[in-house]
């Protein structure tokens, strides 16, 4: 691919005639340019998934509840996230006077930094990873697991009751549901042998299902069934998004970690918590549902794929905020530590026995 | 090569920044933060070092658990730093010593021949298809397995040691079954009876 955009630079630049002067200056920075082409590439569509996702909650639990949605700001409400991006955009940021201020800035950073470097390693087709690293599954728990930071620090450094309450909660929430997290992976990683993602892919396009045109059924999820519902339910805990949505809240402490923030400072909470619910559910799709592979043999593999998969696992997201009540606080603690954290226990077990018995699929 | 020695001088200066800050800083939690930036430059280092197994887990356990349980401690507490500094005086003839007697141990150690550039070459270029965490697994299990289950066990002792050490159970609290909350039908809760109209 990095042939083929040299090749339309060399066209395009020759018009002009100025394509060798041009390389002269260019060719020893040329590896971070591509690179950087390549992060932009990724983010830009990522941040307009993340408008439209904001648009798609509001239409789709609209039409759950029998509304209509946002329907005013051009043809079908089709331009109501450019209005919201355009409103925060210009709203004022407000440092409460008794705020640590240096701290209560960096909050938002830290919260959007890791929600958009975890997509580093995510591949999107075929060898089409940003950076195709061998501990790539360990380096999206990493970052994922520093997404709490901005919580916390947000929370304290407004000095403020709801907000430190608001992150006493998520930091207590997130590292219980990490751990069920962290060993629902543990079974994905052992049945593919490899911590890479593109390899763990491909792991699931092996196997008697495979060879016989029926793919989606050699994918982990049949095998690693409770370790998929674990992950995506565990997934959801994380971002805290509702029913685990007792971070924010709303009726109980108003939005949490967010109260005193206004304008961007604001949108970047808000930007982080929809981007990780995208993360999650591309990670979902490629874990246990076999990333960019096609379901059935006759049709091609490809990036269409991921992104009807994503989409699903993003509509559930939807559907499950329309369908169910918030949990109560304890109810979460007991789901986190005393039904899954034991069921991934048994199932490592389970899966690690299968492994080395005769009866061994994951060849 | 070159921009790798860069991004070392960086990383290192940082970390040593940071650290500095951590027993410098004011604020308690100031200080718990330069110790999460301490954390992940260190963790750069060994990145820098190839050990991208051992770096990816000093973030995820240190960085991403325990530095968050030590924050939320951090935070919840009252700290009163005029309080603290009472017995810096009192107790300096003590400190001092360990201090300069643990910077005289770090300098011998690091500074003897075993510990010089030559004897410790850059790490020969690894073959296609090798797995740091592999080998680092295939270590653990095979040669280092009886050390590494004493561990898991020591750990796990203290574990339930500090669990029991914490469980008091008060008499006069309300607990819930939540099995049993969960298992509750609607006939246990609500009696519905037909009742004919009556007119006053």
């Amino acid at each position: 691919m990095e042939s083929t955009v040299l090749q339309f630079f060399q066209w395009f630049w020759n018009l002009f005639g100025l394509w060798d002067a041009l390389w002269a200056l260019v060719e020893p920075v040329w590896p971070l340019i591509w690179v950087l082409m390549k992060i932009v590439a990724i983010i830009v569509p990522l941040m307009l998934t993340v408008a439209y996702l904001t648009l798609a909650e509001r239409k789709v639990i609209g039409y759950m509840q029998v509304r209509i949605g946002p329907n005013r700001v051009g043809p079908m409400g089709l331009l109501q996230p450019i209005a919201d991006g355009m409103k925060l955009f210009f709203k004022e940021v407000l440092v409460p006077s008794g705020a640590n201020k240096s701290l209560f800035l960096f909050g938002p950073i830290l919260a959007i930094a890791p929600a958009l470097a975890a997509w580093a390693v995510v591949p999107f087709f075929d060898g089409g990873a940003l950076a195709n690293i061998d501990a790539g599954l360990l380096y999206i728990l990493a970052m994922t697991s520093m997404g709490i930071y901005g919580i916390i620090i947000a929370g304290w450094a407004s000095n403020s009751k709801y907000p430190f309450l608001g992150a006493m909660r998520s930091s207590a929430q997130m590292v219980s549901y990490e751990i069920a997290m962290g060993l629902a992976l543990i079974c994905v990683l052992m049945v593919s042998n490899s911590l890479n993602l593109t390899e763990i892919v491909r792991a699931q396009d092996r196997g008697w299902f495979a060879d016989h045109g029926v793919g989606f059924l050699s994918w982990n999820w049949l095998p690693l069934l409770p370790m998929f519902f674990v992950y995506f339910i565990s997934g959801v805990a994380e971002t805290g998004r509702a029913p685990f949505d007792v971070i924010e809240g709303e009726s109980e402490i108003v939005a949490g970690h967010m109260v005193e923030y206004s304008g961007m400072a604001f949108a970047m909470f808000f930007l982080a918590e929809y981007a990780n619910m995208i993360l999650v559910a591309t990670l979902t799709s490629t874990l246990f549902l076999g990333g960019w592979l096609s379901p059935v043999g006759f049709l091609p593999d490809g990036f269409f794929w991921l992104a009807l998969k994503i989409s699903f696992f993003l509509l559930i997201y939807l559907w499950i905020r329309a369908t169910f009540p918030r949990y109560r606080y304890d109810q979460i603690m007991r789901l986190g530590w005393k039904v899954f954290i034991p069921l991934t226990l048994v199932w490592i077990a389970f899966i690690g026995t299968w492994m080395v018995s005769p009866w061994n699929v994951f060849k | 090569m070159e921009f790798k020695n860069a991004l070392f001088y960086i990383l290192s200066a940082i970390l040593v920044i940071a650290a500095l800050r951590v027993v410098t800083a004011r604020n308690p939690v100031h200080a718990v933060l330069f110790l999460v930036l301490a954390f992940f430059n260190a963790s750069g280092l060994w990145l820098l070092l190839q050990a991208e197994f051992l770096a990816i887990a000093l973030i995820v356990v240190y960085v991403g658990a325990v530095m968050v349980l030590f924050l939320f401690v951090v935070m919840m507490l009252d700290i009163n730093l005029e309080r603290l500094r009472q017995g810096f005086w009192n107790n300096l003839w003590l400190g001092g010593p360990i201090a300069v007697l643990m910077v005289v141990e770090m300098v011998a150690v690091l500074s003897v021949r075993s510990f010089g550039i030559e004897a410790m070459p850059a790490p020969p270029a690894s073959a296609a298809g090798y797995s740091n965490t592999k080998e680092l697994g295939v270590a653990i299990y095979t040669e280092y397995v009886y050390p590494f289950e004493l561990a898991s066990v020591i750990l796990l002792v203290a574990l339930i040691a500090a669990v029991a050490l914490n469980l008091r159970q008060r008499k006069d609290t309300k607990q819930m079954n939540p099995a049993d909350q969960i298992a509750v039908k609607r006939k246990d809760r609500v009696r519905i009876v037909s009742m004919p109209a009556e007119k006053e």
